[in-house]
């Protein structure tokens, strides 16, 4: 598995667009600086938001990397593309809001809370393209030559790039909204994202599903 | 269906929320005492520019007999932006409306036309009871998990524990009882919250056969009814802790915790104390400054009875010469300013400056009812008013506030027994405090065809409908 400057531009764009939407994490960490009166208190939680985005994209490539390396991988990126158009067909319909409830949540439990979103909003899945890209042109799986510890630090790579753009726009929006806006905004500037999310998702199993 | 913007009555802050243009309809719960007709949601114009300012502008009627309405509330409301689980782009579109007597629950449609709310879900007593395993609902607030419902009774015939049920904010269905492990709570009444501390309250009145034929007051002078507090983790859905005012301090009802997310405190209305039939009001807060210390409460506010001689007074009365101030609701403004505390025995709203909640300070006073005095409505002069201000609910900017007279349907008949009436009245309250009523507001008589009025809800929310995750 190799990515292109293209496909690290791509998970990077994406890391922006989950990094924007509030569902994901700033509005969390706003809150917190809020509550608190103080900006620490914000920038505190955000490497916890981080993680729990990262652990949700942790587990996507995991298992995409590993169902590569035992079926073909044409079959991995058709499995995984209609997933992910399923996925969004379903969250199109979105009746069903994930409910964490609780607003005095540790550190621990805010990286937790921060994964549950992620997966359940398919953040993780929705990198599933562009991965398919690189493994379209695949060589055996199982080819020595390429080796465990290359495939590893190519997705600790993705997932860095990822995860940064992710955490930048996150922290940014936090800091901007906090420091600047006030909370009004979010009366005017919040968009419906789980839509735009679920049509993303489809067209991403579209394209996926198309590519194979 | 989904918006793409957020709903416009959703607001961060009650600072934004205070901000926000005043109502132009309020509903009001209309109930047919003696249930030979439908009970109705009314819905008045507040529109001070309209023709039809101050006047009854639709009546929508519940498909049967005997409910009697109380206490209703939103499908959702500014907790929808919490930062937890937020879904900002569901509507504020539904009201949610119990029989306290009847156990159901209908839900209203308003979008369409607001001024002519239509039934579009009727859920019979069988689904809190299959359920939630609860009867008489009562308080509904929309809240984190969904709607809230606090519930009188327990179910098939069984007096308690009453309690909290859940209940789904877009498809209506009775998702369960909430509460994990109640403790000691038994007796229920109202339910809120300090929800960026995931701590909730719940408050005592008594079980279904303690009231629906009235007031016994051989267990009022027992004691027998609420009289304490319950503290609870809201995330784990678990009691955990009791504050108990003092058995003398009779029905522990409307909660009113601080808008302000940051602060942890509130305020509750007690009825009647039996050893002197005053009236109080209380402050809960935390014991330790500034720590996660137990709750405690402290009574802040005592309102005295007042002398009458015994031929201006119902016979539940006559041996004690006196009415009751009977504080059977408190409101508190959204920016936790004022408190309004209506007085239904001795027909009088009290208006309080709270900045300080230790030391509130009485900065207005308008009489209108009660039992000895039945001070007519300037809009009225020269005619009798019984009833009292009871329900009272305050606008989002605090500019109006809202009373109506019926307590409720078997206890009215108690205290009023010539007829309640049916009447509600506006005031205006000034920027420093002072309340004055508006003589162009008067409902009353056959405005509300033969019901009583209990509970107001303010299009868009009001000081009592909403709770906020950020200061």
């Amino acid at each position: 598995m190799t990515l292109t400057s293209g496909q690290f531009t791509a998970l990077a764009l994406l890391g922006v667009f989950h990094g924007i939407d509030p569902g994901m994490g700033w509005l969390f960490a706003v809150s917190f600086g809020l509550q608190e009166r103080s900006r620490r208190a914000l920038l505190r939680v955000l490497p916890f938001i981080g993680l729990g985005h990262e652990a949700a994209i942790a587990i996507m490539v995991a298992i995409l990397t590993v169902t590569s390396s035992l079926f073909a991988a044409k079959a991995v990126v058709l499995v995984g593309g209609s997933i992910l158009l399923a996925f969004g067909l379903w969250r199109l319909r979105g009746r069903r809001h994930v409910r964490w409830v609780g607003m005095r949540l540790s550190r621990w439990q805010l990286a937790g809370w921060s994964f549950i979103m992620s997966s359940a909003h398919g953040a993780g899945l929705m990198l599933v393209t562009v991965f398919a890209f690189s493994m379209n042109d695949q060589v055996s799986p199982l080819d020595l030559h390429h080796g465990v510890l290359r495939v590893l630090a190519v997705a600790v790579a993705a997932m860095a790039v990822h995860v940064g753009a992710m955490l930048l726009t996150c922290g940014a929006v936090a800091l901007t909204v906090y420091e600047l806006l006030g909370l009004r905004v979010l009366r005017t500037l919040w968009v419906n994202l789980d839509r735009v999310w679920a049509f993303a998702l489809v067209g991403a199993g579209v394209a996926t599903v198309l590519m194979v | 269906m989904a918006l793409w913007k957020p709903d416009p009555t959703f607001y961060p802050s009650p600072r934004d929320a205070a901000a926000a243009p005043p109502e132009k309809l309020a509903y009001v719960a209309a109930f047919s005492r003696p249930a030979t007709t439908p009970d109705a949601i009314a819905v008045l114009d507040t529109d001070p520019d309209s023709g039809e300012y101050g006047q009854v502008t639709g009546f929508t009627e519940l498909p049967e007999l005997g409910d009697e309405l109380h206490h209703f509330g939103w499908n959702m409301c500014s907790s929808a932006l919490c930062p937890y689980a937020p879904h900002p782009h569901t509507e504020r579109r539904y009201l949610v409306v119990p029989g306290l007597r009847s156990s159901r629950l209908h839900i209203l449609d308003v979008k369409e036309d607001p001024k002519a709310p239509k039934v579009v879900k009727v859920l019979g007593p069988e689904e809190l009871a299959k359920h939630a395993g609860y009867s008489r609902p009562h308080t509904v607030h929309c809240g984190p998990e969904g709607l809230y419902v606090s519930c009188l009774g327990g179910a098939d015939g069984a007096e308690g524990p009453g309690g909290v049920a859940l209940v789904d904010h877009e498809s209506f269905e009775v998702l369960g009882r909430w509460e994990v492990d109640r403790g000691g709570q038994y007796l229920a009444y109202d339910l809120w919250w300090h929800i960026a501390h995931d701590v909730a309250v719940t408050s005592e009145w008594a079980t279904p056969s303690m009231i629906e034929d009235g007031v016994v007051p051989e267990l009022l002078l027992g004691r027998k009814y609420g009289h304490q507090l319950h503290f609870w983790d809201l995330r784990r859905r678990r009691h955990t802790q009791t504050v108990d005012l003092g058995d003398q301090h009779q029905m522990v009802l409307e909660l009113r915790p601080a808008h302000d997310p940051t602060r942890k405190y509130g305020f509750v209305g007690v009825v009647i104390s039996v050893e002197d039939l005053s009236a109080s009001v209380w402050l809960w807060h935390e014991d330790a400054a500034g720590g996660d210390g137990p709750w405690t409460a402290t009574k802040v506010i005592t309102i005295p009875a007042e002398p009458a001689p015994a031929d201006s007074l119902p016979p539940l009365l006559q041996g004690f010469g006196a009415v009751p101030p009977l504080v059977t609701d408190i409101d508190l403004s959204v920016d936790d300013r004022f408190l309004y505390v209506s007085c239904w025995g001795t027909g009088e709203l009290k208006q309080y400056d709270v900045s300080d909640p230790f030391h509130p300070r009485e900065t207005g006073s308008v009489r209108i009812g009660g039992i000895a005095g039945q001070t007519p409505h300037p809009a009225l002069p020269g005619e009798p008013l019984r009833g009292g201000p009871q329900m009272v609910e305050v606008s989002r900017d605090g500019r109006r506030v809202y009373v109506t007279n019926s307590l409720y349907g078997a206890w009215d008949e108690q205290f009023y027994p010539a007829g309640v009436g049916a009447w509600l009245a506006k005031l205006d309250t000034g920027t420093d405090g002072g309340i004055t009523l508006d003589e162009r507001f008067f409902p009353h008589g056959d405005a509300f065809r033969g019901r009583r009025v209990h509970q107001v809800r303010l299009q868009g929310g009001d000081a009592s409908s909403d709770s906020y995750c950020y200061p």
